[in-house]
């Protein structure tokens, strides 16, 4: 910095150092120089093995990476996680009203719905619907087995697998908002629904956007537990090609990259999404 | 003059606390009422019941001749359904001790928000109303700030712009300037002053007894859920007549 683009500002007055005014010498930091440089050669070395792996085949992974297939299931695990997304975050709404409601019958309900979807593995609860033919072979007359596909019971598993999270996510958004924000409404005399409308949930979605950020994300990489059901799912649809073609690693590579990028786009929503509901507060980050 | 707000032997506990023990209180429409009193008094309790925030367990409370939240037949209080509740709360402003501004809309849309939601007014009319009910309070030119980028002070006039926009019959401030920075206290007591001197039927819980004496037509002092003395402010302030009321006196002043 030259001395005469100091000049142009207005400074206080100087008062004169005294002449003794010891100077500040910053540490010398070698380990953390150190630990850069170990953690980056790890990291090269990494990187090149799996570049210089042939066993990783990435031809081949180009080769099906937009393959028909791979892209129905791709398709189907997306409309599948937002479904699963919608019906788990209504059902966890209203959930989460049971458990904040006055009504004790409803709090335990609630409670109690929690509780065991919460400790039932998915996988198990899969394998659950999967069978129920075995446990009601018909329904009103029906043959289960012919009313619950294979999708079908993907969706009804991990929504109401879902559905316990999501309660509990939506009821701290709800806990989160100042209970002087609804006693204003009611003073104003704003109805039931406006006030939950209006009010609460808008402030509440503060709360609840980040970890039903990360539950979306978590459900997309979920849904292919449903695979185990032969549901065509992204991680399906790459097991049908490799089960005939033996290159098991670079079909799990097409699956993983498309699942890659498909969180990175949803964090990207996410950042968006959680800068909308920020308005206000002054900490829009 | 008339009768606005009329209080008949209220009663309200909080498990074995009892909050208000036996209230009796009538406030004429266009007339101050200020209440004083310790801590725990109950004082923002017995405000909050006359807009129907607080249920009372005994007695009765009604503001402009309606009976709040309930209805009579024969001996029998009936509670009303909420709409009815909400419908009767929208002539009544409530202001907060915390504002309780809606931080996530902005200052228009908090002003606008109950006259279009509660009353059905059409929304045009409602907006140009209450740009002119900030110019009153002096933010005119912060309609679209969210209340986060305003000062207690401010927040607590555009709260005071949000009662007014119900045009309400009455007005009941709980502790209005208590969380605000010294320096921020006389802004909102100008704002309160201003709607006394138009005739506005008020009552105000305060711990500013220099406002209750310039401002109330009447002074009401609680103590212990119950009304110890009650009067205009040259005497209930100036030559008090309970032991009480002198002692909370000698301690604020």
């Amino acid at each position: 910095m030259s001395s005469d683009t100091l000049a142009k500002v207005p400074t206080a007055p100087e008062i004169p150092e005294p002449a003794d005014a010891p100077r500040v010498v910053p540490q010398r930091r070698y380990g953390q120089w150190a630990a850069a440089a170990v953690v980056l050669a790890l990291l090269g070395f990494a990187v090149n093995s799996v570049l210089r792996n042939e066993a990783f085949q990435w031809d081949v992974v180009a080769d099906y990476f937009t393959s028909d297939s791979i892209l129905r299931g791709l398709w189907l695990t997306l409309w599948l996680t937002a479904v699963v997304m919608v019906l788990g975050f209504a059902l966890g709404t209203l959930l989460a009203g049971f458990r904040l409601s006055a009504n004790p019958v409803l709090r335990a309900v609630g409670w109690g719905y929690v509780w065991l979807f919460r400790s039932i593995p998915i996988l198990v609860q899969l394998l659950l619907w999967f069978n129920i033919g075995a446990l009601y072979p018909q329904v009103f007359g029906v043959k289960t087995v012919n009313l619950l596909s294979p999708v079908a019971v993907a969706i009804v598993g991990l929504t109401l697998h879902e559905a316990a999270y999501a309660a509990e996510v939506v009821r701290g958004g709800i806990l989160s908002v100042d209970r002087g924000q609804i006693e204003a409404a009611q003073a104003l005399g704003l109805s039931r629904w406006r006030r939950w409308w209006r009010i609460v949930l808008p402030q509440a979605m503060r709360t609840i956007v980040p970890p039903a950020g990360n539950m979306l994300i978590g459900t997309l990489k979920g849904t292919s537990i449903v695979s185990v059901i032969a549901v065509n799912d992204l991680l399906f649809s790459a097991q049908l090609i490799y089960h005939r073609t033996y290159q098991v690693i670079p079909l799990l590579m097409v699956a993983t990259l498309w699942y890659a990028v498909v969180t990175s786009l949803l964090g990207i929503g996410q950042y968006y999404v959680e800068k909308h509901y920020a308005r206000g507060t002054g900490n829009a980050r | 003059m008339s009768v606005m707000v009329d209080i008949r032997s209220v009663h309200k506990s909080f498990g074995s606390l009892d909050v208000l023990r036996g209230i009796d209180l009538q406030v004429r429409a266009g007339e101050v009422t200020v209440v004083l009193g310790p801590s725990g008094s109950g004082k923002s309790t017995l405000l909050r019941t006359i807009n129907h925030l607080e249920k009372v367990d005994r007695g009765e409370i009604s503001v402009d001749g309606a009976l709040m939240g309930y209805r009579r037949s024969g001996d029998r209080l009936y509670e009303l359904p909420e709409r009815e509740v909400l419908r009767q709360r929208t002539r009544i402003g409530f202001v907060f001790q915390n504002f309780n501004l809606f931080p996530h809309l902005t200052v228009l849309d908090n002003v606008v928000e109950a006259p279009v939601s509660a009353l059905k007014r059409p929304r045009k009319a409602v907006v140009e109303s209450a740009h002119r009910l900030l110019e009153r309070v002096g933010l005119g030119d912060k309609a679209d700030a969210y209340p986060r980028q305003l000062s207690g002070g401010q927040q607590q006039r555009v709260a005071i712009a949000r009662a007014l926009a119900l045009e309400p019959r009455l007005l009941l401030f709980d502790e209005p300037t208590s969380a605000l920075d010294p320096e921020l206290v006389g802004e909102v007591l100008d704002v309160i002053r201003d709607l006394a001197a138009r005739g506005t039927t008020m009552i105000v819980v305060t711990h500013e007894i220099a406002f209750a004496r310039e401002v109330a037509d009447t002074v009401v002092f609680m103590a212990d859920g119950r009304i110890v003395e009650q009067g205009p402010p040259a005497e209930v302030l100036g030559a008090p007549r309970e032991e009480r009321t002198r002692t909370f006196l000698a301690k604020v002043l």
